[in-house]
């Protein structure tokens, strides 16, 4: 594979593990931002939100710290027998779940907040369990919301570079994704192949866009179909 | 020991909820009051939607006491809601079906085909709920709540949020139900007119507490009106159509202990049993049979008992024809110019009747 596929193929699959563990992760924290209203739930709507406003070198610095050898989680996954995660492709997974957090929660959040109680108390009282409701009811009807959470936390995350930079460095098939191969491009003058890639970034970005808006519309409940 | 009995407390930031109810195993139960009087807290407390402290005894089984709170997925009743509360993601048969699928088949005692009969519901079965009008939701939400095949059915204001039209579309399948169901439903209403239609049973609530309870004819022909009706302060009476008489749009209507002249409607026909709304307003007293005026509807009766100055200048006379009890209301100054008082036979004048149903 030339550099520039393996480049490719590495930012895809780095985007669709973030995008499927953060689904699996996000789905709880959403609902319980979304249901609950115990006095933690703002602090933690803010600590979701912090990778928003945050510089990504800021989050990549101190996840470097924290996953480095002196850091806790660090000595922690030694002892674990998995080794140190910085500049390694599974380090990058960590940090994309965390940079790319409140791209999947807020729109989970917000799909959530639009279900109706009447219609979980309506399924309680048609004998579903909290479970089976949660299955039959709130993610049907949060169908968009789910939709517009995967396709934005994967390009969101395609287009990851401060934390990548960071925590991950440059290593060819390991940690060497689109954006950092551009920025080396760019930086050996080889604008030719910087403009293919960014070209092919700018076009998936737009289409991955105008396809979103376009089948959330489709996806409206109640809409007949 | 009464099929049902209810004990709940539950406390909120500017208002409380004490009862204590035992209500019958069959017919219809209004829980009557104003907007706020907790009848639709004490619902949701039955359903388990609210928690509360208390106890509740259905049928002989404990949903709930000090010990345990079975939820509401695990209890054998169903909800109508007052607003809709149809799976907009499902198609009607997909929402009836929600329901049904989860009950064991050894447990159902209605079929899908049923459900979709009583309610009329056969052509609307592949439209999805925002295609549908306010009545045809309802009717879905009921045959919905049916398929369940429930030991108690709870309806919170289903009306409420329908226009006239609807309403008068649905009351006939309410009124089916109360004929076909062998379960006790609790149906909350704020509408005398609804309950009057509906109800065998009549629980009245105001700020959080029970204030009067009872079956719905004794209860409303109390001359202590618990029911703050005063205005519509009336008796309802089970009366059989017995005579037509097409030529004076009249038929003759008898009940336990005398006859009344109603209107004729489409599908009066002798045998007919109806429900006659008689209101205390309408009612006046003479001593004597009169022949010499207007009024149709002469009824002996005995006054039973007479509450004086309910309002300042009206009393209210609660009167016996056979076993039937009525309500007049009277100026004080006539009750003493006829010198009305319990024991006396007397003869009411009723100036209007009007079928419920």
């Amino acid at each position: 594979m030339s550099p520039e596929w393996q480049a490719v193929w590495l930012t895809l699959k780095l985007a669709g593990i973030t995008t499927a563990l953060l689904l699996v992760i996000g789905t709880p924290i959403a609902w319980w931002l979304a249901r609950s209203r115990h006095w933690a739930r703002q602090p933690i709507s803010a600590l979701v939100a912090l990778p928003l406003v945050l510089p990504p070198t800021v989050l990549g610095f101190y996840l470097l710290i924290l996953l480095g050898p002196d850091g806790a989680i660090g000595q922690l996954t030694e002892r674990l027998g998995i080794g140190l995660l910085p500049f390694t492709f599974e380090g990058l997974v960590v940090a994309s779940v965390i940079y790319s957090l409140p791209f999947t929660v807020q729109p989970l959040q917000n799909a959530f907040l639009t279900i109706n109680d009447n219609l979980l108390e309506a399924a309680a009282t048609l004998r579903a369990s909290p479970r089976d409701r949660f299955f039959s009811v709130v993610i049907p009807l949060a169908r968009p919301g789910f939709l517009t959470a995967a396709v934005l936390t994967f390009a969101h995350t395609i287009g990851e570079f401060g934390v990548v930079l960071m925590i991950g460095g440059n290593i060819p098939g390991e940690t060497k994704v689109l954006s950092v191969a551009i920025f080396d491009h760019v930086e050996a003058l080889e604008y030719t192949q910087a403009h293919w890639l960014s070209a092919g970034m700018l076009l998936f970005s737009f289409v991955v866009l105008v396809s979103l808006y376009s089948l959330n519309n489709r996806l409206q409940p109640g809409v007949v179909r | 020991m009464s099929p049902i009995q209810a004990s709940f407390r539950c406390r909120f930031e500017n208002f409380e909820l004490s009862v204590d109810l035992l209500l019958p195993g069959k017919g219809v139960t209004a829980l009557f009051g104003h907007s706020g009087c907790g009848k639709t807290t004490l619902l949701r407390c039955i359903a388990g939607l609210q928690t509360s402290e208390g106890y509740l005894n259905v049928a002989g089984e404990c949903w709930q006491d000090s010990s345990g709170f079975r939820p509401t997925h695990q209890r054998p009743l169903a909800y109508v809601f007052q607003e809709t509360s149809l799976f907009p993601h499902l198609s009607v048969s997909g929402n009836l079906n929600y329901g049904y699928r989860r009950i064991p088949r050894a447990e159902r005692r209605i079929t899908f085909d049923q459900a979709v009969d009583w309610l009329g519901l056969t052509h609307l079965l592949n439209r999805m709920p925002a295609k549908l009008s306010g009545g045809e939701r309802q009717r879905v939400a009921i045959a919905r709540a049916l398929l369940t095949s429930p030991r108690l059915l709870l309806m919170d204001e289903p009306l409420s949020a329908l226009d006239q039209t609807s309403k008068q579309e649905i009351m006939p399948y309410l009124e089916n139900l109360r004929e076909s169901l062998a379960i006790p439903v609790i149906y909350v209403s704020h509408s005398a007119a609804e309950v009057a239609r509906l109800a065998d049973h009549i629980v009245m609530m105001d700020n959080g507490r029970v204030v009067a309870e009872g079956p719905l004819q004794e209860t409303l022909a109390r001359t202590d009106q618990p029911f703050g009706l005063e205005e519509d302060a009336g008796v309802i009476l089970n009366a059989t159509i017995e005579q037509v008489e097409p030529e004076w749009h009249l038929c003759r209507a008898g009940f336990d202990g005398g006859e009344l002249w109603l209107r004729l409607h489409d599908g009066l026909v002798p045998g007919k049993p109806v429900r006659v709304r008689v209101l205390a307003r309408d009612i006046s007293i003479a001593l004597a049979a009169h022949p010499d005026q207007s009024i149709q509807n002469l009824v002996p009766a005995v006054i039973d008992e007479i509450a004086r100055e309910v309002t300042p200048g009206t009393s209210m006379v609660r009167l016996l024809a056979g076993q039937t009890p009525f309500l007049a209301r009277l100026t004080t100054r006539s009750l003493h110019q006829l010198k009305l008082e319990a024991g006396r036979n007397v003869w009411m004048q009723i100036k209007s009747v009007a079928i419920v149903d």
